[in-house]
């Protein structure tokens, strides 16, 4: 009776083919056109000018932006470092705890995340904001005196709003858990007769982490750096709210492509599939070293 | 030894939550100033609650999301599970490509699934204005002149909710089949059978035998589905057209000026996460509970 029921799928595989994989062809093919060469092909018609349609413009016009393209990778690298290095001692000093604690940091962990996340970076707004709470609590603490005083400067406050590092803190905050959730489903699952294995014959506790626990959660590092990565290498939004306009990432150079004044499609998909190639190299990266399935953990 | 490392790990996670909750609790905080300041008190007031339910806007904008969830949910769990229950009866070498595809809009940016939808929309919208909705207009106008008889005329697609509810039918089903799909394969598959060889026809086989055993997984599907699309903004952007999302009037909101209106949102947002995680978390706990009861209890 098993393969009777297969045409139940049918409906969907259509509207996959028209939804997915149409929109995609589509931005590969806008992304090898332009507005003009389109429009020169449909004058001259037929299959010449459907040759002379395809250009690499967009491409080599990327060559201007080639500030954002390492901006965006720079942000989103180091955003990732930090997740890692705050999020893995966070996932196993919570492995270590009792269930019940561990049921309650997980929920504290997710909490946040069901904040609508522009909200959540909206907050850090008004507290780096040149006149906001963290520098009115400087003052408050004397903090700025203290420094004048101290090298004969005079600064009213910290600038932190509007900078790399603003941009770099709002992906952090926003994609943390990401990276805590996948590496401590794979931590807390870990068996605990290899452990004591380990410790029997004589491992420290360090030794045990360097050649058993760590390598053993390495699919979930690696499924959490994605997903950290590829959010923050594609967002807009955090740039456009912690970082100004003068933080453009690749994101906000495909939104001002689409929606904002630079309209122009043609050029946004070409960005757009740069991306997509970006986050389909870190697919198959993840998919070699780790189990595919660890992503959906985290669900 | 021992328990300074114990206070120190406490310590570090301490801090992250803190950082994780401090400027959540800040919105809070501030969302009953009387002040228009995020960052001066000015004395205890409820008027940014007051002045959110007045903005006709984010009204407007709340009851969108509420009800492109809530289509989007209840239409991609029907498809989602329906379509779960094909695959599984499929051949490996077929369902394996169309999982694949289905874990394209989970997997890829968002930023890209709503490029690439966006530029769909809008040749879809062209072509059908183009062709159905001139040649219609045409049409009419050529009876009016010539046979003076008028019919309605057609008005020209636009994005707008219906671009924004297929987009978010497009993410929403892949989470539903990701959920619904492991609990079938989990199925004893002879209760099936055994259900067809006592006399159930293939329907009702599915309501009383399929169901029961993969609710879990449609209930589960059901919620991720729901918080995708309450939750989603980068999306929605792209494909929402002149209608507006919660997600869409905050970011333009944020753009324009700092309102604390916005401290009022997040207050509420969270009160409702906060409470539907409590039940939820203590509905779990006394289902686990019921389970480990010793059987001689009985």
């Amino acid at each position: 009776m098993r393969n009777k029921l297969s045409w139940l799928a049918a409906p969907y595989v259509l509207w996959m083919a028209l939804v997915v994989i149409v929109p995609i062809f589509l931005v590969i093919f806008y992304a090898f056109t332009t507005a003009n060469s389109v429009e020169l092909a449909e004058m001259e018609g037929g299959l010449r000018g459907l040759f002379s349609m395809f250009t690499l413009e967009n491409f080599a016009r990327m060559g201007t932006y080639t500030v954002i393209f390492t901006r965006s990778f720079q942000l989103a690298l180091v955003a990732t470092v930090i997740c890692f290095l705050i999020g893995y001692p966070l996932a196993y000093v919570m492995s270590r705890e009792g269930p019940g604690f561990q049921r309650t940091a997980m929920v504290l962990l997710m909490l946040p995340m069901w904040v609508n996340f522009l909200l959540r970076t909206y907050a850090w707004m008004s507290i780096l904001e040149n006149n906001g709470i963290l520098n009115n609590f400087f003052e408050a603490i004397g903090l700025f005196s203290l420094i004048n005083a101290v090298f004969g400067t005079d600064i009213q406050y910290f600038h932190m709003i509007r900078t790399q590092g603003a941009v770099v803190l709002g992906m952090v905050y926003n994609y943390l858990p990401f990276m805590v959730l996948p590496i401590y489903s794979v931590i807390v699952k870990l068996d605990h007769s290899l452990l004591e294995a380990a410790r029997d014959l004589g491992a420290s506790t360090a030794g045990v982490f360097r050649k058993v626990i760590f390598p053993l959660s390495l699919p979930g590092v690696l499924s959490g750096v994605t997903m950290v990565f590829v959010p923050s290498v594609s967002t807009f939004a955090i740039s456009r709210m912690m970082g100004g306009n003068n933080q453009m990432l690749l994101g906000n150079l495909i939104e001002n492509q689409f929606l904002g004044g630079a309209y122009n499609p043609h050029l946004g998909s070409a960005i757009a599939l740069v991306m997509m190639i970006i986050v389909v190299a870190c697919m198959w990266i993840m998919n070699r070293f780790g189990e595919g399935e660890e992503r959906a953990v985290m669900l | 030894m021992r328990k300074t490392r114990r206070a120190g790990s406490r310590a570090f996670m301490g801090l992250v939550f803190l950082f994780l909750y401090a400027p959540i609790l800040l919105l809070i905080i501030f969302s009953f100033n009387a002040g228009g300041s995020n960052v001066v008190w000015e004395g205890f007031s409820l008027r940014w609650y007051q002045e959110l339910f007045q903005d006709q806007r984010m009204m407007n904008a709340v009851y969108t999301t509420l009800l492109v969830s809530v289509l989007a949910t209840a239409i991609s769990t029907v498809v989602g599970t329906l379509t779960s229950v094909g695959l599984y009866g499929m051949k490996k070498r077929w369902r394996e490509p169309i999982l694949s595809v289905n874990n394209i809009p989970v997997m890829n940016a968002d930023i890209v699934t709503g490029v690439s939808l966006c530029i769909f929309f809008v040749a879809v919208i062209a072509g059908w204005n183009d062709l159905v909705v001139d040649g219609w207009n045409g049409f009419v106008t050529f009876l009016e002149e010539n046979f003076r008889r008028t019919l309605p005329r057609m008005p020209e697609l636009k994005m707008g909710f219906l671009t924004l509810l297929l987009a978010h039918l497009s993410f929403d089903i892949p989470y539903v089949i990701l959920n619904v799909l492991p609990k079938l394969r989990q199925m004893d598959n002879s209760l099936v059978d055994a259900a067809q060889d006592l006399g159930c026809t293939w329907p009702q086989a599915f309501r009383k035998v399929i169901v029961p055993e993969i609710k879990p997984g449609i209930v589960t599907g059901a919620l991720i589905a729901f918080t995708m699309s309450i939750d989603d903004f980068v999306i929605s952007y792209f494909t929402a057209g002149s209608t507006s999302t919660l997600s869409i009037e905050i970011y333009s909101m944020v753009r324009r000026r700092v309102s604390p209106e916005l401290n009022a949102v997040s207050t509420l947002l969270f009160v409702v996460v906060l409470a539907l995680l409590i039940i939820i978390n203590v509905r779990e706990a006394r289902q686990e509970k019921r389970a480990s009861l010793p059987l001689d209890g009985r």
